[in-house]
């Protein structure tokens, strides 16, 4: 059924379709509505889940793996300081093997107290072993969260469905919001690995030696490498229920492209428009919108971008002391490699500072401009 | 001749602990747990924060318990279980107990907030803190369990912790939980009647356990349950009950109390504690008593 | 409560064989605790009166209860000293562990 719905509303269907069982929330401006109408949908039946109110983000996440080793598909949602306030929990979730899915609203981080998009918050918990996908449409938002529980329970890895705040979370989009019986087909119930069963007891996380550390470790990290490949399973079977495609990557006018705008989140459909702008101007530039982040899509970028000359990674984030985090894993990607493009790192954006068609000419005209980038970085709209 | 005689048991025999576990000699805390599962029983699951008994039950890939744990982060042992409780539910297993087992730092200071979360939503949940006074699994540093005068390695005899021990019964019984209760280990059938009254009801339960360490507490480890007996015959640990933050009822009413010296010489982390220091304890020791004897009678 | 016989200690050949989830896959029974004993308690069964303290209060469930008599589990128990502390009679004596 087509709804007129907000991004953070998309989120709670995709939790609500997506069958979650337990639902521990803490409200943070932009996340509320996503719980707000969890709350509602779980008070009239339309969701059978339990809604925890916690009292904060830690306990949040938490309550999240609790429910989970239970045996219960969980989901919860927040933002920025929540989801900093979270942090130590992500690591437990995901060394616990625990498929939790979240959905953060890109906040950025304070001080200065903000409440506009900004990856920093997202982008800094890329260590923690979670996947992390980046939404730019409603649908794509509702899409990504129901394929989420489908990838995080099949790999036993924790997932994050990433939205910018207020360009996606509050714009009002149609979005095709797909029967629950459908769902129901695509996504069966959830298959704990092990749980709390007092017919088979266990310990759970005991005192790990470096004996035993590793290799726990090192099956996370394999099992991590086989998402790319679930990814791709999974969007196309979604594809052939619900008649929408959604891969690793979103490649716009890349095939012959001499620049290629490498994009994340809402900007990255606003590059989609400014690609177009430009074509029509003549400029051969394409545009590389990253969704699966974590894992990295390794292989895909290579193979998509090694063939241009220049390559312009727009990042909504900086890691201070080094530069933009999406630069930064492209670069890796393609580094080494002979005959590689020069690689020019943009940081635009920041703290909800809006990103336009006439941002993504900026950057193609100094990568015009330059074989290789005059700096490290290359700030967009900084008021100097 | 005593052929006939049967061995006087007070408690089920079955044990949910196990041998080869790696709890110092003579640890309260094993036998809070040994006394704690008999009432529970099997359908138990236990959610442990750091705490002794996150290394008690022995390194992965063993157990020494034949109840499920689930190990969790620090300050989250009333979080995690509250998500337990809410997915065991959701999956149909509504008669398991699912049980916080921390200590005295995770329970008063760093849990504080899980905890009294967990209580105003009234999770149905058994929450237990085992207090041995003190971070004992990292060392023997002070948490605001420790009592005043107390030795520890952050509040060495130069530095004393000058504070009262945080009351976290009465903290407790502001939020109104149906039920909640003081132990001691060395009051076995007391702190199992109340196991089993605690699983009997539904909503946040928190049960007090106070558990002497040989170790931190610098005492032999043969003293453990003389030192619980103690604590409570001395009046320092009285053992009462509380119903919905009002209906105090005192389990046992020390008649002749103890003074609290014999008690105090049993301890190293006491020795240097001056006649003026004692007197000043013994006077916190009466005040608290007949502010919980006053409760009781209903005042 | 595991058998004996499923005392040994579970060491990973290959990550093949470790669980992706860090849980217990055995008890500890294979950690015979007896070997942190310098004293060992020794009941004089001719005069115990079977007040079942000793049992209650051993904080490593050493003391077993045999033919209605205590009978101490020297792999495991730790010789804290607790059953002869509590003893009513005074029929456990702490001695000298014999190496």
């Amino acid at each position: 059924m087509r709804k007129v719905i907000m991004g953070n509303h998309a989120l709670s269907y995709g939790a609500m379709l997506g069958r979650a069982q337990v639902i521990a929330a803490y409200p943070i401006t932009p996340q509320t509505q996503v719980v707000e109408l969890l709350s509602e949908m779980c008070a009239d039946g339309t969701l059978a889940a339990k809604f925890i109110k916690v009292e904060s983000e830690h306990s949040a996440m938490a309550a999240c793996i609790g429910a989970s080793v239970a045996g219960a598909r969980t989901f919860t949602a927040t933002s920025a300081q929540g989801l900093a306030l979270m942090h130590e929990m992500l690591h437990w979730a995901s060394g616990g093997r625990h498929p939790v899915v979240l959905g953060n609203i890109n906040r950025a981080m304070a001080p200065g107290w903000s409440i506009w998009s900004d990856q920093n918050d997202s982008l800094s918990e890329r260590d923690t072993g979670w996947m992390q996908f980046y939404c730019s449409s409603n649908q794509e938002v509702l899409d990504t969260t129901i394929q989420a529980f489908k990838i995080a329970e099949a790999l036993y890895i924790p997932a994050m469905v990433v939205l910018d705040a207020f360009s996606l979370s509050h714009t009002y989009e149609v979005v095709d919001v797909p029967d629950l019986d459908k769902v129901d087909a695509f996504l069966p119930p959830f298959k704990p690995y092990a749980r709390i069963d007092h017919r088979t007891p266990r310990a759970f996380n005991g005192l790990t030696g470096p004996e035993n550390y590793m290799e726990l470790r090192y099956k996370l990290q394999k099992d991590m490498e086989r998402v790319p490949e679930m990814v791709e399973a999974t969007g196309r079977e979604y594809e052939k229920l619900f008649g929408r495609y959604l891969g690793a990557v979103d490649a716009y006018r890349c095939e012959d492209a001499e620049t290629i705008l490498v994009t994340s989140g809402t900007a990255g459909y606003t590059a989609h428009v400014a690609v177009d702008e430009m074509r029509k101007d003549g400029t051969k530039v394409g545009n590389f919108r990253i969704r699966m982040f974590r894992p990295f899509p390794f292989d895909i970028v290579r193979r998509v971008l090694l063939p241009a000359k220049k390559v312009a990674v727009v990042d909504r984030n900086i890691s201070y002391g080094h530069h933009g985090m999406f630069a930064q894993e492209v670069k890796s990607a393609l580094y080494g490699i002979p005959g590689a493009p020069a690689v020019f790192g943009f940081i635009a954006g920041l703290g909800g500072r809006d990103i336009t068609p006439a941002s993504f000419r900026e950057v193609v005209e100094t990568a015009a401009a330059h074989d290789r980038p005059a700096e490290e970085i290359l700030w967009i709209g900084v008021k100097r | 001749m005593s052929q006939e005689k049967k061995m006087k048991l007070t408690l089920p025999l079955e044990e949910y602990v196990g041998s080869g576990n790696l709890a110092c000699q003579g640890c309260g805390a094993n036998l809070a747990l040994r006394y704690t599962l008999k009432a529970l029983g099997p359908k138990t699951v236990l959610c442990i924060p750091a705490c002794c008994w996150a290394v008690i039950d022995g390194p992965f890939p063993h157990s020494c318990l034949s109840v499920s744990i689930y190990h969790c982060a620090f300050e989250t042992a009333a979080s995690t279980a509250t998500g337990i409780k809410a997915g065991l539910d959701m999956l149909g297993d509504t008669d398991m107990n699912v049980v916080s087992w921390a200590g005295d730092g995770g329970t008063l200071d760093i849990g504080i907030q899980a905890l009294s979360g967990a209580a105003e939503r009234n999770d149905d949940i058994i929450y237990v803190c085992y207090d041995n006074e003190a971070y004992m699994n990292t060392g023997i540093q002070r948490s605001s369990a420790t009592p005043k005068g107390a030795w520890t390695t952050t509040t060495p005899v130069k530095f004393p912790k000058v504070e009262p021990k945080k009351d976290i019964d009465a903290i407790m019984a502001a939020h109104r939980i149906p039920y909640q209760a003081t132990a001691s280990i060395a009051y076995p059938e007391d702190l199992y009647k109340k196991m089993l009254k605690a699983k009997s009801i539904k909503g946040t339960r928190f049960v007090h356990i106070l558990a002497p360490c040989p170790t931190g507490w610098k005492s032999r480890p043969e003293d453990s349950v003389k030192l619980a007996r103690m604590a409570v015959q001395n009046r320092i640990f009285p053992l009462y009950e509380v119903e919905h933050g009002e209906k105090y009822t005192l389990n046992i009413k020390v008649q002749n109390k103890k003074p609290i010296d014999d008690y105090l010489k049993l301890q190293g982390r006491f020795r240097h504690l001056k006649p003026a220091d004692i007197e000043a304890l013994q006077a916190d020791v009466d005040r608290n008593w007949e502010r919980i004897l006053k409760k009781a009678q209903g005042c | 409560m595991p058998k004996k016989k499923d005392a040994a200690k579970i060491v990973f050949e290959s990550e093949k064989d470790v669980p992706i989830m860090p849980m217990s896959l055995g008890s500890m029974l294979f950690n015979k605790t007896g070997s942190w004993r310098n004293i060992r308690p020794e009941i004089r069964t001719a005069d115990c009166i079977r007040c079942g303290i000793c049992w209650k209060f051993c904080p490593d469930m050493a003391i077993a209860v045999e033919d209605e008599l205590p009978v101490v589990d020297y792999d495991f128990c730790k010789g804290c000293g607790i059953c002869a502390e509590e003893c009513p009679v005074k029929c456990i004596d702490m001695v000298e562990e014999r190496k």
